[in-house]
């Protein structure tokens, strides 16, 4: 009886959850423009959505900004968390605080703050812009997932490795790097998933070059539209595929 | 390591830059006008008007944090304790929303709410009179507990999942009901996953903006989108600036808070 109680209160909020994803992809096959008349069965917005250049290259900025900027925050990060690591006390708490700011802040003040740095560096609003600012909040978070890796990292095993007659940066690559790996995929995959739903930052950072959220944005003010339907399926088939594929292999705890 | 101290540097100058000077440009607006030291931009803040949007967006967050509690800590507490193996296709389910772009998301319920779109249609086909949904704060609080539930479920799902269920087994040897279990061993253990819970709830919500515009419309101001129409509509950067500053005080004060709460929680519920 418990049992039916907890299972059909679960079913409820996953009701609660999935109901607008569902009706969405229902739409985006719906040959009317209507949200509420079912004209037939048709694919015609999946074909418009990838024949619209300003869909595609919105796909392209997100992808493209969220793979650069993770990148370019693991390098960033995992180097400041190596030398942070070895810090004295004072300095290292300094950094440390500092650091976390991005962190703690809203997007909108991270995105404002942004905005007012580079326009009084006249640099114009666009996809550099973009890439800096999300830089700027993905590092933070590659610095904190690599950190706990280095202090549990046995000290000795470096020593060692300049004992056996390893020069200090082959030291570092072999024996280091192998350890904090797993902290540094996480920065990673936490940065790149940061930069690829990001709206707001992107939204004050960049006039001129729209990532996928802020065209949803700019779309969405305007009314429903079926090709965003479309869109929204396509996505949520991506990481439905990409998350079944992570249990899979790896087991969900690690992605948690 | 000889050169330990420069592997850090590339960073701390980055930090520099993109962390310190901007804070200090936004202060630097939100403490003048014209060029010149002023407090005026915080006097505005004063005014009736800016105070309603500031009380509605706490209010509304804090409604919203309230509603999401109460919805998600069942469904983490159910989660939890089914017996099959730790975390299946369910909790991938639960977890796939958080995964899903958050325009998209909020978009999701602008279809769901609009005059000709699902719920009134249904509502049509009940006879019941159609229901103005969309534009509305219900529509905005809705599509705050929308996006931020899976947020409110996962931390709260991690901490109970990783109880010690010894702990549970010896309350109930020692003669506590069901009831007594929850209150004194399970709840003040999950704590940390509710704070955790509530942070990432409460701040997000108290400063959204997209939530609002989107399902609440263009005159539905929560602080967020005052901040973003002082800077990109009116123009007036002195006193975004100045509200800006006004929201980080609010969430490092609401942090404290929560901060404190979870001390002196756990403290009395350690049970070591």
């Amino acid at each position: 009886m418990k049992k039916f109680f907890r299972g059909t209160y679960l079913a409820m909020i996953l009701a609660f959850l999935y109901a607008p994803i569902v009706v969405l992809m229902v739409l985006s096959f719906n040959a009317s423009k209507s949200r509420a008349q079912w004209d037939g069965f048709t694919l015609q917005w999946y074909l418009e959505l990838f024949s619209r250049k300003d869909m595609l290259s919105a796909l392209y900025v997100t992808l493209s900004v969220a793979f650069l900027s993770a990148l370019i925050a693991t390098i960033l990060g995992t180097t400041a968390a190596l030398g942070i690591h070895f810090m004295k006390k004072r300095s290292k708490n300094f950094v440390l605080g500092v650091s976390s700011i991005p962190m703690l802040t809203p997007d909108i003040v991270i995105g404002l703050s942004l905005m007012i740095l580079f326009l009084a560096l006249r640099f114009s609003l666009g996809y550099t812009t973009m890439l800096l600012a999300h830089v700027a909040f993905n590092v933070p978070y590659v610095i904190f997932s690599v950190l706990p890796k280095l202090k549990q990292m046995n000290a000795h095993l470096y020593e060692a490795a300049l004992d056996l007659g390893a020069r200090p940066a082959i030291a570092l690559w072999r024996v280091i790097l192998p350890e904090i790996m797993p902290g540094v995929v996480t920065g990673a995959i936490l940065s790149f998933t940061l930069s690829l739903d990001d709206f707001v930052v992107s939204f004050f950072t960049s006039t001129t070059v729209q990532n996928l959220s802020v065209m949803v944005y700019s779309m969405a003010r305007k009314g429903i539209h079926p090709t965003i339907n479309a869109l929204s399926t396509l996505m949520f088939a991506a990481i439905l595929a990409l998350l079944l594929i992570v249990n899979k292999r790896a087991g969900l705890d690690n992605v948690m | 390591m000889k050169h330990r101290n420069l592997f850090a540097m590339p960073y701390v100058l980055w930090m520099i830059l993109f962390t310190i000077v901007p804070f200090f440009l936004m202060a630097y607006y939100a403490l003048s006008i014209e060029g010149t030291f002023s407090l005026d931009n915080i006097r505005l803040f004063m005014d009736p008007i800016y105070l309603d949007v500031l009380v509605r967006s706490l209010r509304m967050a804090f409604i919203c944090t309230l509603i999401c509690l109460a919805l998600g800590y069942p469904a983490a507490y159910f989660l939890a304790s089914k017996d099959f193996n730790s975390i299946g296709v369910l909790a991938v389910l639960f977890v796939l929303p958080m995964w899903m772009n958050f325009l998209l998301r909020t978009y999701a319920w602008m279809a769901l709410l609009e005059d000709s779109g699902l719920i009134n249609r249904v509502l049509l086909f009940l006879h019941l009179p159609k229901a103005k949904l969309l534009y509305t704060e219900n529509a905005v609080l809705m599509g705050m507990v929308y996006n931020y539930l899976p947020f409110m479920i996962l931390p709260l799902l991690s901490v109970l999942k990783k109880m010690d269920h010894r702990l549970i087994e010896a309350a109930e040897d020692l003669g506590a009901g069901r009831r007594q279990v929850f209150m004194r061993v399970t709840l003040p253990l999950s704590v940390p996953g509710i704070v955790s819970g509530i942070t990432m709830v409460f701040m997000p919500a108290v400063t959204t903006f997209v939530i609002s515009r989107l399902l609440g419309g263009s005159m539905f101001m929560l602080f967020g989108d005052l901040i973003e129409q002082q800077f990109l509509v009116t123009g007036n950067w002195n006193f975004g600036a100045a509200l800006s500053m006004v929201m980080m005080l609010l969430i490092l004060l609401s942090m404290a808070i929560l901060r404190y709460f979870e001390s002196s929680a756990t403290e009395g519920g350690n049970p070591t």
